[in-house]
């Protein structure tokens, strides 16, 4: 019998494509319906926000973290502001690290939402599972909102604390979002976790063996669900996580499905540790009076978050001057890509958009 | 909490396996020769011995007279944290050894750094350009670049 010639196929995916959460472009080498070759381009989002940061003060930059991962504009701006006050040697007033770690794990929990939403929109369940996450992110939007005003470009930290203080009505919602939301969560397990589809789809899909996780640098949800219990928060508490208790979910195999739930369950711990926050908050003030012009000493420092994404830090040199020297930023849905050929090659088509949205990227701070 | 091991401390554990690799070390750093980078890493890697299995980020200054490069390193089994510095001398043609066999985690960051910053990685399995296009014309983070 004779054989039929066949070629690869390079297809291009992307920049302008719904699945890729932005403008990520992937040039994709099929051999047949089988992956053989991915090569990711970068940099259709470049802004230069390092460049950037260098000509502007200490306080103007925390405008520009926020249009980094512009789906979790707090944990960024959490990440820039403590280098600054460690960089400078600044304290923050107890209540503010209450109100900061609140506000992060609310920013957690909107993160994950978005990520598990569109998962299920990649899986081809369009709009529909998608809408029940938009609806809770929205109620922690309004939060925000009342907190500083924006919904997404937050700026709501400085360097010393906290824009203002949160107004009453905002603990009022809170109460009211935490009491109803494990109640949530179920609802939306009830749709995905146990469903026939989402399980064939997603188990053993995409796995990522736990050395190569860390040989290659992931952080957060990724990392964890190739069961690498690391952790910032638990591993180098800051803030006030370590008079908190909670747990860190991990996966077992590092496929898809982990991946999913390892979020899930971190949204639970989310609230959790909001809970136990207002349990502990005391009155107080929320901001340590800084100069206009914050002039750190000359030097420089390494400081990190665990951020919904992964390790977020920020490695900041100053020259004593009113602009930091150089504003370097470890942006972990970047780093995150890192293993995307080898997680990609021998599957299909269809499981490579589930792949790269359980990666859960933000092109705003893949390019930054 | 993530212990921060000395540029001092750190150095003597390097001096141990392989002897003039660090030309000096203060309490935040240790810094290491240009030609022994690769080996250095090979040594903190090594999970039998200092076990730096996480390459945090790699970062690039320009000095003017020269660029530093910083690795932050951590070790998740130790929860233990280090930094390593190279200093590269030359604004034409700057070069340093890529670590990307070390640490996979190394091979887009060392692109970022050959884009923006203008520092060759020898060795690299793939040093294109990867935030700016192929064709642009020098490397924004540098001090002297005129947009």
């Amino acid at each position: 019998m004779s054989t039929i010639r066949t070629e690869p196929v390079t297809i291009n995916l992307g920049p302008q494509h719904p699945s890729t959460h932005g403008v990520f472009r992937l040039r994709v080498t099929f051999d047949g319906e089988e992956i053989i070759d991915v090569e990711p381009v970068f940099g259709y989002l470049h802004r230069g926000t390092e460049k950037l940061a260098e000509s502007r003060n200490y306080v103007q930059i925390v405008t520009l973290t926020d249009r980094m991962d512009y789906v979790a504009s707090m944990s960024n701006n959490l990440a820039y502001v403590r280098t600054v006050e460690k960089l400078a040697d600044i304290d923050v007033p107890e209540r503010a690290q209450y109100i900061r770690v609140i506000s992060v794990e609310l920013q957690r929990i909107a993160s994950h939402l978005m990520a598990t939403g569109f998962l299920l929109n990649d899986l081809g369940a369009l709009a529909t599972p998608l809408v029940y996450c938009f609806r809770e992110r929205e109620r922690i939007l309004d939060l925000f909102e009342m907190l500083c005003g924006a919904r997404i470009t937050l700026s709501y930290m400085r360097p010393g604390g906290v824009f203002q203080d949160a107004p009453a009505d905002f603990w009022n919602s809170l109460n009211v979002l935490i009491s109803d939301f494990p109640n949530y969560l179920d609802e939306l397990e009830s749709l995905i976790t146990t469903n026939e589809i989402v399980l064939a789809r997603t188990i053993g899909v995409g796995l990522l063996s736990d050395t190569q996780a860390v040989d290659s640098g992931v952080s957060g949800p990724v990392l964890r669900a190739a069961s690498v219990k690391w952790d910032l928060r638990k591993a180098n508490p800051y803030e006030i996580y370590d008079r908190v208790n909670f747990d860190i979910p991990i996966g077992n195999s590092g496929d898809t499905y982990d991946r999913y739930y390892v979020r899930l369950q971190e949204m639970r711990e989310s609230i959790k540790i909001i809970s136990q926050c207002i349990e502990q908050i005391e009155p107080g003030p929320v901001r340590t009076e800084t100069p206009f012009f914050i002039r750190p000493p000359v030097g420089e420092t390494y400081s990190s978050v665990e951020g919904p994404k992964g390790e977020l830090g920020f490695y900041m040199v100053s020259d004593g001057g009113i602009s930091p020297y150089r504003c370097k930023v470890r942006a972990p849905s970047f780093i995150n890509l890192t293993p995307l050929k080898d997680m990609l090659t021998g599957w299909k088509m269809g499981d490579l958009i589930i792949i790269l949205g359980s990666i859960d990227i933000v092109l705003g701070e893949v390019d930054r | 909490m993530t212990k921060i091991i000395s540029g001092d401390e750190i150095s003597k554990s390097i001096n141990n396996a392989l002897n003039d690799a660090v030309l000096y070390s203060d309490e935040t750093a240790a810094w290491v020769s240009l030609e022994k980078i690769h080996e250095v890493c090979e040594i903190l890697k090594n999970p039998d011995g200092l076990d730096y299995s996480f390459l945090t980020a790699i970062s690039a200054v320009d000095y003017i007279e020269y660029f530093e490069i910083v690795y932050h390193l951590s070790s998740l089994r130790n929860n233990q944290s280090c930094v390593i510095k190279v200093k590269c001398n030359g604004r034409e043609n700057p070069s340093i050894d890529s670590v990307t066999d070390i640490w996979q985690s190394a091979d887009l960051q060392e692109r970022e750094i050959w884009d923006l910053m203008g520092i060759e990685f020898k060795n690299h399995p793939n040093l294109k350009r990867i935030l700016l296009w192929e064709g642009f014309d020098g490397h924004p983070l540098r001090k002297d670049f005129i947009g």
